[in-house]
């Protein structure tokens, strides 16, 4: 059966969605995880270290939504402040030091705005994982799995593929805001979930994203999963390094 | 009776009176509530009380600020499949109020004969706000400009992502940054001067890439708008926590330059990066 727009930002939404933990130890081994942006804090809305996928050494990069009220608290319900950000930018350099693929796995309704973040330099911070991002001389693979919210989703995904599982949305504001800024009525925000074009498969229509995947939660499920992955890894690895960033720029050049 | 001098002016005679006032008159000051005449501001439009500049159109901004200019990409406009009633009403009035078919203004030209290429966004239309085409004609310029081994200036003005061309509008902030990579891997100076306002997804992207960060006084400059962090989270922001001044105390903004005074600066910075005296 196929969802309605409003359907899948619920699904999307879904407590039952599998965790980004979860999905980090089903996709790779050895994991270590690294805290901290080196600068100023230590964000626990944003997950990032290294493990291997299939064998291969990778960076793996994730914001988490929390499991409970109280981890919701502390990771503002998925919104990365910009030490997160800041701790994706010391990531992505350390992944390119090592030649280590990348793997962005992406579940946010944005980056936090409150005031605390303004002065730290929310902008800037998403900014410039933007700038690296779209330079970053390793492979680069972006997973949108539940809510993609607006730039503060795009500063993990600007990969050289971008995918979106069945039951994800991406766009660049939530519904309700859409419906509140261009109606002035939130309560039209099934209409503003169909008008915003957030589906996977609308984005892939418009070639926003690569491909749509499968929803994973089984052991086998992510054992597929890593195998596609580590597949798409192998192929991008194999071209020189300035084709792939040519190729990655390219990509964005047609939006 | 009194005199004929004394009487109640006709209705017809008092709106012909008003129509003699020429609009625009007077101005608010929306930063420190001055209110002064604005008979003697042209062309730099300045607040007689505390300096700030009032948004200029880019038209405006491209006479104070470049000697020469030619303008490049000007027939780039919104694509034809936005449709809606609604949004074609909000471009059309852009383009009355601007004379652009887009949010941003792109050429080539010098400042005090240094060469340069500039862009500059005009809050006039519609918010300034980051559609497709404002993306691709500031892709160009930077590409343009990487060709002809030139620098890059940028005023930024904006109100952030265009909400009615959706997952695209949002793309052009990758968009553009990869532009700007590019440019800055070929050892080119960027130069962003933030006005007022520059906001949401131009902030977190393009407004905070560049070698040097300028900021016309009492700009605004942030990423999320005080409603939404009023409304998200139930926060009340300080009175002043997105103007240049704090954003340049926290470390995001090299310098504040007043309008008079902005001309003279980018070109001796451009001269700076050149290595003349």
């Amino acid at each position: 059966m196929v969802k309605s727009a409003y359907q899948t930002v619920q699904a999307a939404r879904s407590q039952d969605k599998i965790t980004t933990e979860a999905l980090i130890d089903g996709l790779v081994t050895d994991f270590f995880e690294c805290h901290g942006d080196r600068v100023d804090g230590d964000d626990p809305t944003i997950i990032g270290g290294i493990g291997r996928l299939n064998g291969q050494p990778i960076t793996v990069i994730g914001t988490r939504k929390g499991r409970n009220l109280t981890e919701n608290v502390a990771r503002h319900f998925g919104s990365p402040m910009p030490q997160g950000y800041r701790k994706v930018q010391r990531l992505l350099q350390q992944a390119e030091k090592f030649g280590r693929p990348v793997l962005t796995l992406i579940n946010t309704p944005g980056a936090y705005p409150d005031v605390a973040s303004e002065f730290h330099g929310q902008g800037e911070a998403i900014a410039q994982c933007l700038y690296q991002g779209m330079q970053l001389k390793v492979p680069y693979i972006s997973l949108i799995f539940g809510e993609g919210g607006s730039g503060g989703a795009l500063a993990l995904a600007c990969g050289d593929r971008v995918y979106m599982t069945v039951d994800s949305i991406y766009s660049v504001l939530s519904p309700e805001g859409y419906a509140s800024i261009m109606w002035k009525d939130a309560s039209r925000v099934r209409e503003a979930a169909a008008a915003l074009a957030l589906t996977p498969q609308d984005l892939k229509r418009e070639k926003v994203i690569d491909d749509i995947l499968p929803e994973v939660h089984t052991a086998a499920e992510l054992s597929q999963l890593a195998d596609f992955l580590h597949e798409q890894f192998k192929i991008l690895g194999k071209l020189p390094i300035s084709t792939l960033i040519d190729q990655r720029q390219t990509r964005f050049d047609q939006y | 009776m009194l005199p004929a001098k004394f009487k109640t002016p006709s209705q017809k005679s008092l709106n012909r009176r008003m129509a003699s006032i020429p609009d625009g008159l007077v101005r608010r000051c929306p930063v420190c509530h001055t209110t002064f005449l604005t008979d003697h501001w042209e062309p730099a439009r300045l607040c007689p009380a505390c300096g700030y500049g009032f948004r200029l159109t880019a038209m405006q901004r491209i006479k104070l600020t470049m000697d020469t200019f030619q303008e490049t990409n000007a027939q780039l406009t919104v694509p034809d499949r936005y449709t809606d009633a609604a949004y074609q009403a909000k471009i059309a009035r852009g383009r009355q109020l601007t004379g652009l078919n887009e949010s941003v203004l792109t050429g080539f030209g010098t400042i005090d004969h240094q060469s340069t290429a500039i862009g500059v966004m005009d809050a006039f239309f519609v918010m300034g706000s980051l559609g497709t085409a404002t993306g691709e004609k500031i892709t160009r310029l930077f590409d343009e400009a990487t060709a002809k081994q030139l620098p890059v200036i940028l005023f930024t003005s904006s109100g952030g992502a265009r909400m009615q061309e959706g997952i695209h509008s949002l793309m052009q902030m990758a968009k553009v940054s990869a532009a700007v990579a590019r440019h800055s891997q070929a050892g080119l100076l960027y130069i962003v001067v933030l006005c007022d306002p520059t906001t949401g997804g131009v902030t977190a992207s393009f407004a905070m890439q560049g070698d040097l960060i300028l900021a016309e006084p009492h700009a605004l400059v942030g990423f999320a708008g005080r409603r939404v962090i009023e409304q998200t989270i139930h926060q009340t922001p300080p009175a002043d926590f997105q103007r240049a001044e704090t954003v340049l105390q926290h470390g995001f903004i090299d310098a504040i330059v007043a309008r008079p005074q902005l001309k003279q600066r980018l070109a001796d910075l451009l001269r700076l990066h050149k290595g003349e005296s």
